[in-house]
């Protein structure tokens, strides 16, 4: 997980060792190196489609492949997912079925990335496919499937929610069960979208996805709930990547399907730090919206400042400052 | 045994059984106001017992607790039983949803809730604040007519209504949902849940009304968690009531636009409000609500003639100043009259307030006493079983009226209305 700054264990390995040196050197930023930026990957395709409308699956997994190899500094795609994955755990998907066919997480994407988990060494069994509720999904375009032996795809409908509060700040909800007894690791695979309450909506609200009152937590545009989610110990232990389906995004009306607000952007976002990923399709949605000659979220009251808190000393995410995140486009 | 104590038991019980409220095999009386000890957790931690090996002091806390349910429901009738579909799997979902009676809509299949001040803005397929509402396709809809997650016969008295029926039962039941988010809610896990995430029993507005006549019950309490959210089952129930002779009355946090409120005290008998603080930074930081339009809905209610009564949580630190004891007093006795009772309860630990201690009683005693000395003739304390701020004085002679040991009622000297003694016309609804 991305941390602004060193924790405690981090931070006396530093001192030791900038107290080693100390006689080579008076400069304090030598007992402290640079941090390391967060790398935002934005793949695109133009391709993507072919001539049609529908996503060309061999195109989706050669510009996943990029992404990867890119965003983990690896030769082959294969190495880059070892790094993000090893044989023996169950990997979850977390996906976002709330809009339907039209604007939820691609089924394509979702075999894709499933495709490229089993040759990582996940077995089939050990690869599930979740969100919210089992009618989201369906409605999707993705087959409930409970079977052990296979890839399960389940809502937190069929597991239900732990009965103990995990609490963190202003929020207390009990988190679903697929997360905190079935996965091991998380991939969490939103969608690119505006939201009326919370300004957008991308990596960091689709754990709304992943407690049982989300309800709750729109108020004030979302802040500081939607941090505050991401703190629970059950999502911010267990999630290792965030691929953002950026296949078609909608800049506006969300987070309902909207097709007259909603464009082909063919690509996808992928980063660690789900604070910078926040923040860079934040920015993509609001250069959206000026082209096509539209007021920006903060004209409209719903600038999404849970990013920020999310990046804040007290949460410690990621990051939101765009000198700190480094932006490659593959 | 205190009643923190109790209060604890219950909690530890409930876990052990998860969230199921209903007893599938009849309601059970409630040992204490805030925490529902339905009689299936009993039964659940009895069967523990037998399964699971525990130490003395875990087996003692355990057994005693269906022992005291057992006093406690010789105290208020012979123990009920009836016959309710507690199988949600035979239950279909679609008999709970009825299109909502209060909303707007809105373009692009979005609607505004005109139920309570919040007015979420929905979205297809989205649900409200509540979550028990949701929108199907620009229409919106209640998810939660008739679908009860709480069911129990209570006295009347823990509510509390001490000036309604004294020493009367109450059919008391509830759905999942609420559209505030206290954060000392005792009652988080049906309040805080949305109705497919509890167990729930089909129980019609007429089945509702049939059973509390058939257990003597003379009122129907909507309770436990926000009847608000279940308005249109509140109305169609307390109508159903009615028909049988049944009175209706509800238990709220009073955050609820102006017409609904309107209509709905057209068809209940008495109204519990939980003025949560006096301060709108409170209802901002604990409640996620607001304090002006419950203080406009208790306004209305008073002007209405529905009886009403209040209760102020005294949680420590947070909303146990003098000054706001004083603006309380002097707000209800200016608004709704020095006749309306107030009762100050005490705060147990509970949901996301674990960190600060119950109430102390020296912070009840002075909440009493300023109300007290701003001239309002019914202040009570409650939650401190025992306490004499639990029994009514007339306000003439100040002679003991009604007497009462947590909710029992051990003595009652108000004859058509008066005081016994001298006369004194004593305000409330006495039959």
């Amino acid at each position: 997980m991305y941390r602004l700054e060193p924790n405690r264990r981090e931070f006396l390995k530093t001192c030791a060792a900038g107290a080693m040196f100390a006689g080579a050197t008076h400069k304090l930023a030598d007992f402290f190196p640079p941090r390391e930026k967060s790398k935002v990957v934005i793949a695109r395709d133009p391709q993507l489609r072919g001539s049609g409308t529908s996503l060309d699956s061999g195109q989706l997994l050669k510009m996943l492949d990029r992404a990867m190899q890119a965003l983990y500094a690896s030769d082959t795609p294969l190495e880059a997912w070892k790094k993000v994955v090893r044989p023996g755990e169950v990997i979850g998907l977390k996906v976002n079925g709330l809009a339907g066919r039209g604007n939820s997480t691609n089924v394509l994407l979702v075999d894709v990335i499933c495709e490229r988990l089993r040759e990582a060494g996940i077995p089939q069994k050990d690869i599930v496919v979740w969100d919210r509720l089992n009618g989201d999904l369906e409605s999707a375009g993705f087959r409930i499937a409970t079977r052990q032996d296979r890839i399960r795809c389940i809502g937190n409908d069929t597991l239900g929610y732990e009965e103990e509060l995990s609490t963190y700040g202003s929020v207390g909800s009990c988190v679903a069960k697929t997360l905190t007894r079935v996965c091991d690791a998380v991939i969490n695979v939103p969608v690119l979208k505006d939201h009326g309450i919370a300004g957008v909506t991308v990596a960091l609200k689709n754990w709304f996805g992943a407690i049982h009152n989300p309800n709750k937590y729109h108020l004030n545009v979302g802040d500081p709930y939607i941090a505050d989610v991401n703190m629970l110990p059950p999502i911010r232990q267990k999630v290792r990547l965030h691929i953002c389906d950026a296949t078609t995004a909608q800049y506006e009306g969300g987070p309902s399907y909207m097709p007259q607000w909603c464009w082909p952007f063919n690509g996808m976002l992928l980063s660690r730090d789900p604070v910078a990923l926040d923040y860079t399709g934040w920015q993509i949605l609001e250069q959206k919206r000026a082209e096509k000659g539209m007021k920006s979220l903060k004209e409209l009251g719903r600038v999404p400042t849970y990013i920020a808190t999310a990046a804040d000393r007290q949460h410690q995410l990621g990051t939101n400052d765009p000198k700190q995140i480094e932006r490659v486009e593959v | 045994m205190n009643l923190l104590e109790i209060r604890g038991m219950s909690k530890e019980l409930n876990t052990l059984k998860g969230k199921a409220r209903v007893s599938p095999e009849g309601p059970v009386c409630k040992p204490e106001a805030a925490d529902a000890l339905p009689r299936d957790s009993v039964l659940s931690a009895l069967t523990s017992l037998t399964a699971t090996e525990h130490d003395r002091r875990t087996f003692l806390k355990l057994a005693s607790v269906p022992c005291l349910g057992a006093c406690l429901a010789r105290c208020v009738g012979s123990w009920p039983r009836f016959a309710m579909n507690a199988d949600p799997e035979s239950v279909d979902d679609s008999q709970f949803i009825v299109e909502a009676q209060f909303y707007e809509k809105l373009p692009y299949k979005k609607i505004r809730c005109k139920l309570c001040p919040r007015e979420c803005v929905i979205d297809d397929r989205e649900r409200g604040y509540c979550g028990v509402r949701e929108n199907h396709g620009g229409s919106y809809y209640t998810l939660v007519h008739s679908r009860v997650c709480a069911a129990h016969i209570d006295p009347v008295e823990k509510k509390p209504f001490f000036h309604f029926c004294p020493g009367s039962l109450a059919f008391s039941v509830a759905t999942a949902g609420c559209n505030v988010n206290c954060k000392f809610c005792q009652n988080w896990d049906i309040s805080q849940a949305r109705p497919e995430q509890v167990r729930n029993t089909y129980l019609p507005a007429k089945e509702l009304a049939r059973l509390a006549q058939q257990y003597r019950c003379p009122a129907i309490a909507y309770t436990y968690s926000e009847p608000v959210i279940f308005y249109e089952y509140m109305r169609d129930a307390a109508d159903a009531g009615h028909d049988l002779g049944i009175k209706s009355v509800v238990v709220t946090g009073g955050y609820i636009q102006q017409e609904p409120l309107k209509k709905l005290c057209q068809g209940v008998d008495a109204i519990k409000v939980d003025l949560k603080s006096f301060s709108e930074k409170y209802y901002k930081e604990v409640v996620n609500g607001e304090l002006k339009p419950v203080l406009d809905a208790l306004v209305t209610m008073r002007k209405l003639g529905m009886w009403t009564e209040i209760v102020y949580l005294v949680v420590p630190t947070l909303n146990d100043s003098d000054a706001e004891f004083r603006a309380l007093a002097q707000w209800v006795k200016s608004n709704m009259g020095v006749d309306v009772p107030v009762h100050f309860s005490r705060f147990h630990p509970e949901y996301l307030l674990k960190n600060l201690p119950p109430t102390p009683l020296e912070t009840l005693e002075r909440a009493k006493a300023i109300a007290d000395s701003e001239g309002l003739h019914y202040v009570y304390l409650g939650n401190i079983p025992g306490h004499p701020a639990e029994n009514t004085y007339c306000p003439r002679c100040r002679r003991t009226v009604i007497g009462r040991i947590g909710f029992t009622v051990q003595e009652m000297h108000v004859r058509k209305g008066k005081c016994e003694y001298c006369q004194q016309p004593i305000a409330g609804v006495w039959q």
